[in-house]
């Protein structure tokens, strides 16, 4: 069955939402990932907002996280003070799997959504961190969406919003933060994962037809490519929760 | 603290009134969402310059602030406006030229700051931003700090636990109170004397409110006090912290207002294509604040059939089936 590499990302993503978890989402891509695990693999997850809408019913895709569709049969909707104490609690907290993007990210998950080059006269302004880099300091796991280029995956990010594994093992527990960090960086060719000891990112599953010298070639660090397994395809089943109840507007994928 | 029975005012007369050359100034909503965009226009048809902006993601209203030229300075955790400008266009060229001072903090620590402000502490901790160039990068340094009597001393400050291990955490993040000079809201239904009912998301409204010295809330309808004291727990802000109300239907357009108007994706995304061009954007202001009287004026040039399609749906409070490609 044909698809897009688009579709391919937030299934993949998708796939990584447990029944039960707590999803915290973005815009974008990410929201139609946590849509699809609701419908596919995890009916029990609850998906959340900064702005302070939880378990929002969806009928239609948000293209904002305060766009009043996230609004609509929510079981309650409080501001960002409620949002980020959800997170910021290891009772709820610990129980959140993040959704996130950058514009740049390092080996150890560290990412950058506020500017490139000096930061008073930057070459290119982003958004900033928004909720990212609470996100990231909070919660035990997150995913990270990326786009493989060269520049989108430097040695040093120009800027650390959201804190990864910091300098690697232990980075986190040194800051002071809490310890947890990515768990996957999604892209248009490939999830990577982090090295349970030494934090590292290496690739996991590229998808099917992309080698792994491919994404390597649009990286700037290396990484691991040993471990790597082919992705399994779309699953006729997937694609059309994500075509035809997701986003039948085709309004983000 | 105002407890006059009437603070009805014209948008000109109270933002004439309240916003200064120079005022430090926050507004309510969030990017494509009951930002006081009416208030907004006001401000840049006034000429108001050199404001001192607070946001955590007010979107489409501190875009329009920066563009119309009336910001000097800017504390900010995200500047994008949805689909239409994943980054805000006029601040991002604001930053990238230089003609805006910046000083980034995340979203949970501009609504802590709020909070604080609220509080009357002089900060709030967090576990959020340790080992980041949030904490690491200081837009504004220490000597603009020093000399301004109006900022703290630092951006933030990290501490060890005061209380040792407890709540199992080694570190917090202190953040800084803010007390705007004035913060300006858009909320469904107010009172003649400033008590305010907002429905669905409420963001950091509530805080941005009781941390500021004053308030001006514009608002879709005036009700009558008795009818809002029926259900006085649905009300969020009580009208000891409104200094102006001001009745301006449609107040958020082009961001939304629940249960009355969704955003409008045309004229958002019209504003982000002039916004990329010094020219276009010269012109769209020229037509569409600069040119009008008041926001009805604005209003008029969008005309009725475009108003027609983002009308509420009273079962969900948004345009269900809006076009919005």
């Amino acid at each position: 069955m044909e698809y897009t590499l688009r579709e391919l990302m937030a299934i993949v993503a998708a796939r990584e939402i447990k029944n039960g978890d707590i999803v915290f989402c973005g815009t974008g891509i990410s929201m139609v990932a946590a849509m699809a695990a609701k419908h596919m693999n995890a009916p029990e997850s609850v998906i959340f907002f900064e702005t302070g809408a939880i378990d929002s019913a969806l009928e239609e895709i948000p293209m904002a996280v305060a766009d009043p569709r996230v609004m609509y049969s929510a079981a309650s909707c409080g501001g960002l003070l409620d949002a980020f104490a959800t997170m910021q609690n290891r009772i709820t907290g610990d129980r959140v799997i993040g959704i996130l993007g950058a514009a740049q990210i390092d080996k150890y998950g560290n990412m950058n959504s506020t500017s490139i080059g000096d930061y008073y006269r930057p070459k290119t302004r982003f958004s900033g961190s928004g909720g990212a880099c609470d996100v990231a300091s909070f919660v035990p796991r997150y995913i990270i969406f990326m786009q493989h280029e060269k520049r989108k995956f430097p040695v040093k990010v120009d800027y650390l919003t959201s804190p990864g594994y910091l300098g690697g093992n232990g980075g986190r527990e040194r800051a002071g933060l809490l310890s947890g960090g990515p768990s996957a960086v999604v892209t248009n060719l490939a999830m990577m994962r982090f090295d349970e000891k030494t934090k590292e990112m290496y690739l996991a599953n590229y998808y099917p037809g992309i080698s792994p010298q491919k994404i390597l070639d649009n990286m700037e660090f290396s990484v691991d490519i040993s471990k790597a397994t082919e992705a399994a395809p779309p699953t006729a089943s997937e694609l059309r929760v994500l075509r035809e109840v997701v986003d039948p507007q085709r309004i983000i994928l | 603290m105002d407890v006059r029975a009437d603070k009805v005012m014209s948008l000109a007369e109270a933002i004439k009134t309240y916003v200064k050359e120079g005022s430090h100034i926050s507004i309510g909503g969030f990017t494509i969402n009951r930002n006081p965009m009416a208030a907004v226009y006001e401000i840049i048809r006034q000429g108001i310059k050199n404001l001192h902006v607070y946001a955590h993601s007010n979107g489409t209203g501190v875009d329009e602030l920066v563009g119309g030229g009336c910001v000097a300075k800017i504390e900010i955790a995200y500047g994008g406006n949805g689909r239409a400008a994943p980054t805000c266009i006029r601040f991002k060229q604001a930053i990238q030229k230089g003609t805006v001072v910046h000083e980034d903090y995340s979203n949970y620590q501009m609504s802590l700051r709020f909070h604080a402000g609220a509080m009357g502490v002089p900060f709030l901790p967090t576990r959020s931003s340790l080992g980041t160039d949030i904490v690491n990068k200081w837009g504004f340094s220490r000597q603009m700090r020093k000399d301004d009597s109006k900022l703290p001393d630092d951006k933030l400050i990290v501490m060890d636990n005061p209380f040792g291990d407890w709540a199992n955490c080694a570190k917090v993040v202190l953040v800084p109170a803010i007390n705007p000079d004035v913060t300006i809201l858009h909320v469904q239904k107010a009172d003649r004397q400033g008590t305010c009912r907002i429905q669905g998301l409420q963001f950091c409204d509530v805080d941005q409110a009781k941390a500021a010295r004053n308030v001006i809330v514009t608002c879709e309808e005036i009700v009558d006090g008795a009818e809002l004291r029926k259900d006085p727990e649905y009300n969020q802000i009580p009208f000891i912290h409104v200094s102006a109300v001001v009745h301006v239907p449609y107040g958020a357009y082009p961001s939304s207002c629940h249960h009355y108007y969704d955003y409008d994706p045309t004229q958002l995304s019209d504003f982000a294509k002039a916004a990329k061009d010094d020219g276009a954007f010269k012109a769209y202001l020229d037509k569409f604040v600069y040119g009008v009287r008041d926001h009805q004026g604005l209003l008029d040039l969008v005309g009725a059939e475009r108003l027609a399609k983002i009308k509420a749906d009273p079962r969900t409070g948004y345009a269900t089936g809006l076009d919005r490609k």
